[in-house]
C-alpha cells in the first residue's frame, strides 16, 4: 500500500513540472523572431484556408496567455497542428517517438548487460591491471565526441560494407517478408546503438564500481566476510544489492542524456528518430513540429525520472518522498 | 596556504596519467594563447585556386639521398575529363624551403606587440599546407591553433557565468528553504526537464543572423551557461541543507548577520572544494555542447573557426573518405576532453576526503 501512495504521489509531482515546461517552451518561442507562419505562406501547396485555420487555431491575433492556453488545450487533445509540408504533427512524430524508444532502449540493454559485469569485476580487483585498463578505457569512452565517433562508425562502414550507411530501413524495405524486415531494421540499428552504448557505457561502470567499493568498505560486509561466508556470496548477496541502488537512479539520468545524445547521432546516422526530427524542424524553423518535439521529448524525460524513481521505490523501501 | 598548494602539486605527481593530461592541458592553451605564432596563414585567409588541397609532403633526405634542410613541392590542381575529378599533383619543377623562425605575415601578439616572427613559414609562392586546406581553401594547420582559442575557452567563459548564478541560486534556494526552495527548484527542476540539446538547438536557432562574430561568440557562451546552471544550483542547494544546520551557523545567525553576508561568506565557501570538482568536470561538456552545435552549423559560423565547425564538413561522406585531414579538429577535442576528464578525476579524488584510498 505504502508502495502505491508513493507512486501517487510522485506522479503528481510531475505534472506542475510538465506545466512548468510546456510554459517554458511556449514563451521561448513565441519570443523567437520567428513568424510561425511565414514557412507555411511560402508553400505554395498549403492552400490559405488551411493558413487561416491554423492561425485561428493558434489564436496569433490574440494576447499571448490566451495563445497559451488555446495550444495547451489543443495539445492535451492530441492536436498539434500542421508541419510545414502539410503533414500532421501528430502522425509525423509518432513514429518518430517509436524509433528513438527503439534505439535507447538497445542502448539502454547493451550498456547495462556490459557495463554492469565489468564495474563489479573492476571494484572486487580493484587496482589491479584489469581494474587499471577498464579505468583508462571508460575515459577514452567518455572523451569521443558522440558525432564524431558517428563518423568514424561511417567510414568503417563504407571499409567493410557490411553495415549499412545509415537509415533505419533498406530501400526494398517494403517488399520484405517480416523476418527480413526484423534483420534489416536490426542490422541498421547496429551502428548508432554501438556508438551510443560505448558513450553511456562509461559512466554506469564507473558508478557501479565506485559503490561496490563503497559497500566492500561498509562494516556489514567485513563482517559477512569474518563470519566465513564464502567470498561470492558476500558480494552477491550482500554487497551487489546494496550497490546496485544508486545506479537505478541513473537510469533516469541516462535515459534524459540518451534523448539529448542521441540527437547528433541520428543526424548523422540518418536515423529517423525525435532528435532528428527536431533538428530539421529547427532548421527549418518549422514552430509546430518544433513546440510538439520539445514536448515530448521532456515528457519522456520526467517519465524516464518518475519509472527510475519508482524502481527505486520497489527495490529499496527505505526511500521516501 | 601555500604549503596546501603545494600538497596538491604533489599529490597530482603522484600520478603518472593525470600528471601527463595536466601537462597536455597547458601545452594546449599555450599552443591558442600564441596560435599566431604557430599558425602559417592569418585566420581567415583563403585560396580559392587550391580547394581541398592534400596534405604537403615534407623531405628532409633530396634526391640525391643527402640530408637537407626540410622543403616541399607545391600542388598543381588538373581537371580529368575522363573521370571528371579534380587531381593534385606534386609540381616537382621547383623546390621551396621549408623556414623556421622567420617572417611570415604580420601579426600582434596578445594584441600588443606587433611582429611577424612565425614558427613555420613558407617562401612567398609556396602553398604549404601541413594538414591540407579545406572547402575555401584555408589551411587547416593554421585554423586549429584559431579553432582552438574558440572551443578551449568558451566552455570556460560559459562556466563563469553558470557556476556563480548556480552557486548563489542553490544558495538562497536552500538557505532560505519553505516556499521559495519549492519554487525556485520547481523552475531549476523544469530546465532539467527539458533534454538539454533540444533546448541548446532551439536557443540557438533564434539567434538573428546578421550578428558580429563577438556577439554570436558571447550568446553561444550565455546560452550554454543558461543550461548549466540549473543542475549544478540543485547539488548547491543540497549541500547547503546539511551546512545550514551546523553550529556555526546558528551562532552567526544569533550575531545577528544579515542573511545575503550568511549566505554568500560562510555557507558557500564551504562548498568551494565541490565547486572546484564540478568546474573541472564540466568543462569537458561544454565543449563538447560547443563542439556539436558549431558541427550542425548553429553554434560559431564562418569565417571564424572553431574545431566543431572545422568538423561540419565531415558530414560530407566524400570528405571523410578522399580528404581525411578534415578530421583531425575531431581527435584534438578527443585528447582535450579527455584530458579534462583524467585532470578532474584526479583533482576529486585529492580533494574530497569521501574518495576511497
Amino acid at each position: 500500500m505504502n508502495t502505491w501512495v508513493y507512486i501517487f504521489k510522485r506522479i503528481l509531482s510531475a505534472i506542475p513540472i510538465l506545466f512548468i515546461v510546456s510554459i517554458m517552451s511556449f514563451t521561448l518561442i513565441r519570443l523567437s523572431p520567428i513568424d510561425p507562419l511565414a514557412q507555411m505562406k511560402l508553400n505554395p501547396a498549403i492552400s490559405a484556408s488551411t493558413i487561416e485555420k491554423e492561425q485561428k487555431r493558434l489564436g496569433l491575433d490574440k494576447p499571448i496567455v490566451v495563445q497559451y492556453f488555446l495550444w495547451a488545450s489543443n495539445f492535451i487533445k492530441g492536436d498539434m497542428g500542421y508541419c510545414i509540408d502539410n503533414t500532421k504533427v501528430s502522425t509525423k512524430i509518432k513514429t518518430r517517438i517509436l524509433n528513438t524508444l527503439l534505439l535507447s532502449l538497445c542502448v539502454i540493454f547493451f550498456s547495462w548487460i556490459i557495463a554492469l559485469p565489468l564495474g563489479v569485476i573492476a571494484a572486487i580487483n580493484y587496482n589491479s591491471l584489469f581494474d587499471k585498463i577498464l579505468t583508462v578505457m571508460t575515459s577514452v569512452g567518455m572523451a569521443i565526441p558522440s558525432f564524431f565517433f558517428a563518423i568514424l562508425m561511417l567510414v568503417f562502414a563504407q571499409k567493410t560494407g557490411f553495415f549499412p550507411l545509415g537509415g533505419l530501413t533498406s530501400v526494398e524495405f517494403s517488399q520484405m517478408d517480416m523476418i527480413h524486415k526484423i534483420f534489416d531494421i536490426l542490422k541498421h540499428l547496429i551502428l548508432p546503438t554501438v556508438v551510443l552504448t560505448t558513450i553511456s557505457l562509461s559512466s554506469i561502470m564507473r558508478q557501479m564500481r565506485a559503490n561496490l567499493l563503497d559497500v566492500l568498505n561498509s562494516e556489514y560486509v567485513k563482517f559477512a566476510r569474518a563470519k566465513g561466508l564464502k567470498y561470492s556470496k558476500v558480494i552477491i548477496k550482500h554487497a551487489l544489492r546494496n550497490a546496485i541502488n544508486p545506479i537505478i537512479t541513473l537510469l533516469g539520468f541516462e535515459f534524459a542524456g540518451l534523448l539529448s545524445g542521441a540527437a547528433l547521432t541520428e543526424y548523422v546516422f540518418q536515423y529517423p528518430g525525435l532528435g532528428k526530427l527536431i533538428l530539421e524542424a529547427v532548421m527549418q524553423s518549422d514552430i509546430n513540429l518544433v513546440m510538439a518535439s520539445l514536448m515530448i521529448g521532456s515528457f519522456m524525460l520526467i517519465l524516464g525520472n518518475l519509472i527510475a524513481d519508482i524502481l527505486l521505490k520497489l527495490t529499496d523501501p527505505r526511500v521516501r518522498v | 596556504m601555500d604549503r596546501e598548494k603545494s600538497n596538491f602539486f604533489k599529490k597530482l605527481r603522484q600520478d603518472k596519467i593525470p600528471y601527463i593530461a595536466f601537462w597536455v592541458l597547458v601545452v594546449m592553451y599555450l599552443l591558442i594563447l600564441f596560435a599566431d605564432f604557430f599558425a602559417i596563414y592569418p585566420a581567415s585567409q583563403s585560396n580559392r585556386k587550391l580547394t581541398y588541397q592534400p596534405p604537403n609532403n615534407i623531405y628532409i633526405i633530396d634526391e640525391n639521398n643527402r640530408l637537407v634542410h626540410p622543403y616541399t613541392y607545391n600542388y598543381i590542381k588538373t581537371f580529368d575529363k575522363d573521370t571528371l575529378e579534380i587531381v593534385y599533383k606534386q609540381d616537382r619543377s621547383k623546390k621551396y624551403k621549408i623556414n623556421f623562425f622567420s617572417k611570415g605575415y604580420e601579426y600582434k601578439l596578445f594584441g600588443l606587440f606587433k611582429t611577424n616572427i612565425h614558427l613555420i613559414s613558407k617562401d612567398e609562392n609556396c602553398s604549404l599546407h601541413l594538414l591540407g586546406s579545406d572547402i575555401n581553401g584555408c589551411d587547416v594547420y593554421s585554423r586549429l591553433f584559431f579553432g582552438g582559442q574558440i572551443s578551449l575557452t568558451i566552455g570556460f567563459l560559459a562556466l563563469l557565468i553558470s557556476f556563480p548564478i548556480g552557486a548563489i541560486y542553490g544558495g538562497i534556494s536552500g538557505y532560505l528553504g519553505g516556499k521559495t526552495d519549492k519554487i525556485l527548484m520547481r523552475l531549476a527542476e523544469g530546465i532539467m526537464s527539458i533534454p538539454s540539446f533540444y533546448l541548446l538547438i532551439i536557443l540557438a536557432s533564434i539567434l538573428p543572423s546578421n550578428m558580429t562574430s563577438i556577439q554570436r561568440f558571447a550568446l553561444i557562451t550565455a546560452i550554454l551557461a543558461f543550461i548549466g546552471w540549473a543542475g549544478f544550483s540543485r547539488v548547491i542547494r543540497g549541500m547547503v541543507l546539511s551546512i545550514k544546520n551546523q553550529e556555526y551557523i546558528k551562532a552567526i545567525e544569533t550575531i545577528g548577520a544579515s542573511k545575503k553576508r550568511i549566505i554568500l561568506k560562510h555557507i558557500l565557501p564551504q562548498t568551494s572544494s565541490y565547486i572546484i570538482i564540478a568546474i573541472t568536470l564540466s568543462v569537458p561538456s561544454y565543449i563538447l555542447a560547443e563542439s556539436g552545435l558549431s558541427f550542425l552549423g548553429l553554434g560559431i559560423q564562418l569565417p571564424d573557426a572553431s574545431w566543431g565547425n572545422m568538423l561540419k564538413e565531415a558530414q560530407e561522406f566524400a570528405n571523410i573518405l578522399y580528404r581525411p585531414w578534415l578530421l583531425t579538429p575531431g581527435f584534438l577535442i578527443f585528447i582535450a576532453v579527455l584530458s579534462f576528464n583524467v585532470l578532474g578525476d584526479k583533482i576529486r579524488d585529492i580533494l574530497d576526503p569521501k574518495t576511497i584510498k
